[in-house]
């Protein structure tokens, strides 16, 4: 049951489960765990007195978001074993820390895999035909008067090129196919039962596709792998989409070639420095903004609080884990 | 369009120079262009009367090239005694007279298949703008609101149940595009179709009671004007999403926008209205649908080809060839 014994558990006490977030952030299923587990929140309004004690004690740690958790931290809760994300990305863990540790890490796993997938085929439908851009023109009462819009382009046939073809990647593949785009990807390794044309690195990849669409996993190798290289060899026509994480991309460059119309469109739900949106963005038609809410449906929440759930009690029964991180 | 002439046909190819094309309203300047290299062009909305041109003119027309905005109808065919052939530069044949075209000899051509890709790329484009608000969250950023806070939820697109009226070219590429997400696919047609699983339903009430999201793909004809009733809105429900991308009559329009305003339909994604271009100011209101100017044509690629097809129909009639794509 409970971990190492503590003055204030006794074996019968529900195990402890240690909060780390952002003042912020909270989680809407929080209520559910506080009856299953002694919830320690570093937040807790008003503040825990037993925090700074059984937090030393606690074995496992649920962190919110892209809240990082650092060597510091792990240091400071000495006893974590194993560490719960809610994202789907695991950029804010120091995993080289929680290696040394010998830490186990968890993901959101698949869990928002199709509502990302769904979301970047919505934003590519949405720079192609601007849907963003004539909703607008048509709310500001200029249908009758201009009487025509700009012309969009095709969706169907065009080629899509995937970059990091994982859990999202795959199901954004599957529904591109169906609109009869051709797939090329880029991944660290080609994938062994994979039709689709693999390109060794990005830039060929870009040369060869109309449409880039990045959903691959930050990390110090694919920090900024979406460059200028890679966005001149997309070209005028290219279309990027990113449902990834912002610093996949180097966003100064990106919004310089849009501005200068040498890339053909954008649909962004990332960005580096989020909230920020980098203002010459805000006033462009070719580009489609949104506030990094692909997976903000009631049907990912729904799967993450299934996959937590069903982690924790795992982790206290000594069952194998979901959605686990490969550390080595 | 490259063909070998026999020597009748040069000189029926000839002869063309002098054909009066009638163009019924500015639609593309590329099919202009063509109409003008080849025929005799004349441009009904440059007249500044209607009647006066007519008078003067009516009798060099033997062809008409019309549009969604303006047909053929049983008023401007009476008037163009010697007129042959009306080129509809649009699949839908709403605005097209076909009974007087019947009674009078006259051939009528449309633009089926290159135009089907597109429109179910905005049908599937809608959906997912509509279920995701997309088009909301980018209005949310432009306007610094991210700032303040994140996004509210959205709904997730990938595993509804689509319902499709009219399930012909277009219907059936709206299926298959859905089928990529996961959507289960059912319909309503005239009658049922032989070669497909998807289960029919006999009416549109049925149809919307058991799908979350109704597609109306219809062609407008006597039978289906407001096909989208309110019976068939209460039955889609609260929960349920309408999507419009065949013609505005299809769908009792007041109607729509009381169930929208009073939540009694979670939201629509609408292309076609009513009263196109000035559609029913209420829709500038309301958050939950989003309104395109009649685009699910208007690329760069299908624009041509559709205009490519008015034009090889009518060079076509004149050499007395078989037609490309008859109605009538």
């Amino acid at each position: 049951m409970a971990g190492a014994a503590n003055q204030h558990q006794t074996p019968e006490s529900p195990p402890l489960l240690l909060l780390h977030r952002f003042p912020s952030f909270n989680l809407y299923f929080l209520p559910f765990l506080q009856t299953k587990y002694t919830v320690l929140d570093p937040f807790a309004d008003p503040p825990d007195p037993s925090f700074p004690t059984l937090s030393k004690s606690a074995r496992v740690m649920l962190c919110f978001g892209p809240t990082p958790v650092t060597s510091e931290d792990l240091d400071r809760y000495p006893s974590v074993e194993y560490v719960l994300g809610t994202s789907a990305g695991i950029n804010n863990f120091d995993l080289a820390a929680c290696r040394r540790r010998g830490i186990r890490v968890t993901s959101a796993g698949d869990a928002y895999s199709d509502d990302v997938a769904d979301y970047a085929v919505g934003l590519t439908i949405d720079v192609l035909r601007r849907v963003s851009a004539a909703d607008r023109f048509v709310r500001a009462g200029s249908w009758p008067v201009q009487n025509e819009y700009t012309l969009g382009s095709k969706v169907s046939g065009k080629r899509v090129g995937i970059v990091g073809l994982g859990s999202i990647g795959s199901r954004v593949a599957k529904r591109f196919e169906a609109f009869g785009c051709s797939i090329a990807y880029n991944s660290r390794k080609q994938k062994p039962h994979v039709t689709y044309t693999y390109h060794a690195n990005v830039k060929d990849l870009a040369s060869d596709v109309d449409v880039l669409i990045v959903c691959c996993a930050l990390t110090n190798e694919t920090h900024r792998i979406i460059n200028k290289d890679v966005m001149t060899a997309l070209g005028k026509m290219g279309v990027i989409v990113n449902v990834g994480r912002g610093a996949l991309i180097d966003e100064k460059e990106l919004v310089e070639l849009l501005v200068r119309g040498e890339i053909g469109g954008a649909g962004l739900d990332v960005f580096e420095n989020e909230p920020h949106v980098p203002e010459p963005l805000l006033t462009l038609d070719n580009v489609v903004l949104s506030p990094h809410k692909a997976v903000l449906t009631p049907d990912s929440f729904a799967a993450l609080e299934e996959l937590v759930r069903s982690n924790l009690e795992a982790f206290f029964s000594n069952q194998p884990l979901r959605a686990e991180v490969e550390l080595n | 369009m490259q063909m070998c002439l026999t020597e009748t046909e040069r000189v029926l190819s000839t002869e063309m120079e002098n054909v009066g094309v009638l163009m019924t309203c500015s639609m593309s300047a590329y099919l202009e262009r063509e109409l003008e290299k080849r025929f005799k062009l004349f441009r009904l909305w440059e007249s500044n009367s209607k009647a006066q041109f007519l008078a003067g003119f009516g009798e060099s027309i033997r062809a008409v090239v019309g549009d969604t905005k303006v047909g053929a109808d049983a008023e401007l065919i009476d008037a163009l005694p010697r007129l042959e052939v009306v080129a509809s530069y649009s699949v839908g044949l709403d605005k097209i007279d076909l009974n007087k075209c019947r009674e009078r000899g006259i051939r009528v051509t449309n633009t089926p298949d290159v135009l089907t890709d597109d429109v179910a790329d905005v049908a599937i484009g809608l959906a997912l703008a509509t279920l995701r608000k997309i088009c909301n969250a980018d209005a949310f950023v432009r306007s610094g609101q991210w700032r303040n806070g994140d996004f509210e939820l959205a709904n997730k697109f990938s595993g509804k149940s689509i319902g499709i009226v009219g399930l012909g070219r277009i219907g059936t590429a709206i299926a298959k595009r859905a089928e990529a997400f996961g959507c289960s696919i059912s319909y309503h047609s005239r009658t049922k179709k032989q070669n497909t699983n998807y289960k029919y339903y006999s009416n549109a009430v049925d149809l919307a009671a058991n799908c979350e999201v109704l597609v109306v793909a219809c062609a407008l004809t006597n039978e289906t004007r407001h096909i989208v009733n309110q019976e068939v809105i209460d039955a889609l429900g609260p929960k349920g999403i309408l999507i419009n991308i065949g013609r505005g009559p299809l769908i009792d329009e007041p109607k729509l926008i009381s169930a929208l305003r009073e939540g009694r339909l979670a939201g629509a994604g609408l292309d076609v209205f009513e009263n196109e271009p000035d559609i029913n100011e209420s829709f500038f209101g309301l958050q939950n649908v989003v309104l395109l100017p009649h685009v699910g044509t208007d690329t760069v690629e299908t624009s041509k080809a559709m205009a490519d097809l008015v034009v090889a129909n009518l060079e076509l009639h004149f050499l007395k060839k078989p037609l490309l794509t008859p109605v009538v």
